[in-house]
């Protein structure tokens, strides 16, 4: 009986032949990542573990300030200067502070910090990204975090694995996001918990990195516990361009047993709305925009959708035009990297020209920390990932999500809008 | 971690995200006390005023999903709620509120037979809910034995520290 890829990758960090689902594994880690929120509860964690001084390996540590960055008051100044003392005193190689990193999942992949057939894991729950390379990586609270900072291990559950193979051609406006935002409508927000969910098929093939990213990305609005597509030419020619590091790429076994199989036909698919209040309630844009819903704010930017290509698609349908007069629009690139190769591209200039507010690398706007918070009874779409009361500020504002070229149509008429109809017109 | 537990039922619905159990902004605090005023701010503003320390929180599905914010069990911690009974938890919150030492309890029987305002007494060792108020009792679903033996050592910090010394070692 086979092995899963989620299987075979923990298998060779537990030092084991085999694993099955259900098991407990003592994994070692190939890179700990926190931000200035988790890694503030982990330091305070690891001070309270006798014999704790060290960090295991200080290169195989990742520290990103993104949260409350820049700091919005002094209290997350503390923060972020207690994580910045840190790494100073563990000497940890990889530390990015303001201005020279960015949203950690989008600046670790950039960085080469990430490979086919490693085990990361981060206290981050949207540290599942990292398995469109083909890792293992999961997210986890800050106790589990400082335990990986002084062991270099932690103990999981080996998942049950569901296989999602998606077949057909994604027609024109229609991205990796929708694709995931549909799955998860399927799947509903706690139909993969405690679960692998291994991306299979010639759709997914066809993705780029960054799509790929998207959808591993939101694995754990699904409840996973990663997301996983299997390396290939395109994984190995992105990692390599970034580090020298080896890596072993793994591959599910051919007679690998899955928990179950789900075939997604994306033939038909139209772009996917997530409406309020959860990620799972996805309808049609078509669906969507039968009732006029006016938009206060636009978000695009996170880890899900901060990348260089989603920052193309949307200047590509702003260029020369004006947003709607009754709403702002904010965008986040999603690491300093790609906030420079935006603005060599001239996509800054375009989106400031329509009238949207660029600002600097962080995740503030999407969990309601700042930098785009919302406020009583107002109305965003958003790139991000989640959508509960209250994600994006106001308990009393609703959320919407969407893909980059959905928030930006909708840009341009100041109401949820079907791309599709603003790339025909050229409105 | 107390063993018995005894206190009055706070009912929510399925996916109580940690969203609302912690809204981000306030994800900046540090202090247990001060993120307990806000437990449950998103769904339920009263709840930090109108509990006693020693309630109980009582849920359907899926609780705690969303993000891997450990404050959210520390805030429900630091209001002074005792337990969670829920049918069933989000994966990294289940961990998380394991390592902070909140109980929790899986039980789909004893959520469906508890209403708001229940008197509720819970035997953490042996896992039983018993409804006071109307003379029911329950058993939650055991915890995997791994998991039973770190909940048995003190949590996730004695593990760390014999696991360090066997390292050392060797």
């Amino acid at each position: 009986m086979g092995m899963t890829l989620t299987e075979k990758i923990l298998a060779r960090h537990a030092g084991l032949g085999r694993v099955e689902p259900g098991q407990i594994i003592n994994a070692r880690v190939d890179l700990v990542l926190a931000n200035e929120l988790s890694a503030a509860v982990s330091i305070g964690v690891m001070r309270s573990i006798a014999g704790a001084d060290r960090v295991f390996d200080s290169e195989k540590i990742a520290l990103v300030e993104d949260h409350f960055v820049p700091a919005k008051d002094a209290q997350s100044a503390n923060l972020a200067k207690m994580m910045k003392d840190f790494a100073r005193e563990q000497n940890v190689k990889h530390f990015f502070d303001v201005g020279r990193g960015g949203i950690e999942h989008v600046v670790l992949p950039e960085q080469g910090l990430i490979a086919p057939g490693e085990v990361i894991v981060g206290g981050d729950s949207h540290t599942c990204t990292f398995g469109a390379l083909g890792a293992f990586a999961t997210g986890m609270g800050s106790t589990d975090i400082a335990a990986a900072f002084v062991l270099g291990e932690v103990w999981l559950r080996v998942p049950p694995t569901i296989k999602i193979v998606y077949r057909g051609r994604l027609r024109e406006m229609v991205f990796a996001k929708d694709l995931m935002l549909q799955t998860i409508g399927i799947l509903g927000i706690d139909g993969a918990t405690y679960c692998a969910i291994e991306f299979h098929g010639p759709t997914v093939d066809e993705l780029s990195i960054t799509g790929r990213i998207t959808m591993a990305n939101m694995a754990i609005e699904a409840g996973a516990k990663n997301g996983i597509f299997h390396a290939d030419a395109k994984t190995i020619a992105y990692v390599r361009e970034r580090t020298g590091r080896e890596f072993m790429v793994e591959r599910a076994d051919v007679d690998a047993v899955y928990q179950r199989v789900v075939e997604i036909d994306v033939d038909g698919l139209e772009p996917q709305i997530a409406c309020p209040h959860t990620p799972d309630n996805v309808r049609p844009v078509t669906e969507v925009t039968r009732e006029d819903i006016p938009l206060d704010q636009v978000f695009i930017g996170s880890c899900t959708n901060g990348y260089i290509e989603d920052l193309r698609v949307v200047a590509a349908i702003l260029a020369g035009k004006r947003i709607a007069s009754n709403l702002r629009v904010i965008v986040n690139p999603g690491s300093q990297q790609v906030w420079m190769q935006a603005a060599e591209e001239g996509i800054l200039t375009t989106l400031a020209a329509a009238g949207c507010a660029v600002n600097t690398p962080g995740c503030g706007a999407c969990f309601g920390g700042h930098m785009g918070t919302l406020g009583d009874g107002e109305r965003c779409l958003s790139t991000t990932n989640r959508n509960y009361v209250g994600r994006m500020g106001s308990p009393k504002a609703e959320v919407y999500l969407g893909s980059p070229a959905t928030c930006a149509a909708s840009a341009l008429t100041g109401k949820i809008t079907d791309p599709r109809i603003v790339s025909a017109v050229g409105a | 971690m107390e063993r018995q537990l005894r206190g009055f039922a706070h009912k929510y619905g399925k996916n109580v995200d940690t969203d609302v159990i912690i809204p981000g902004k306030y994800c900046n605090l540090v202090d247990p006390v001060e993120l307990g005023k806000h437990a449950l701010e998103g769904l339920d503003p009263e709840y930090a005023a109108r509990m006693k320390p020693g309630d109980i929180v009582v849920a359907d599905t899926n609780f705690g999903c969303g993000s891997s914010r450990e404050v959210a069990p520390i805030a429900l911690k630091g209001a002074g709620t005792a337990a969670i009974i829920a049918k069933s938890f989000a994966r990294i919150f289940y961990r998380n509120a394991l390592n902070i030492g909140l109980p929790i309890f899986e039980s789909v029987e004893a959520v469906d037979g508890i209403e708001a305002g229940d008197e509720l007494e819970v035997d953490a060792t042996a896992g039983t809910v018993r409804n006071l108020s109307k003379g029911t009792s329950y058993k939650a679903v055991a915890f995997p034995p791994f998991m039973q033996s770190l909940i048995e050592a003190g949590g996730l910090k004695p593990y760390v520290e014999r696991r360090l010394a066997e390292k050392k070692s060797g």
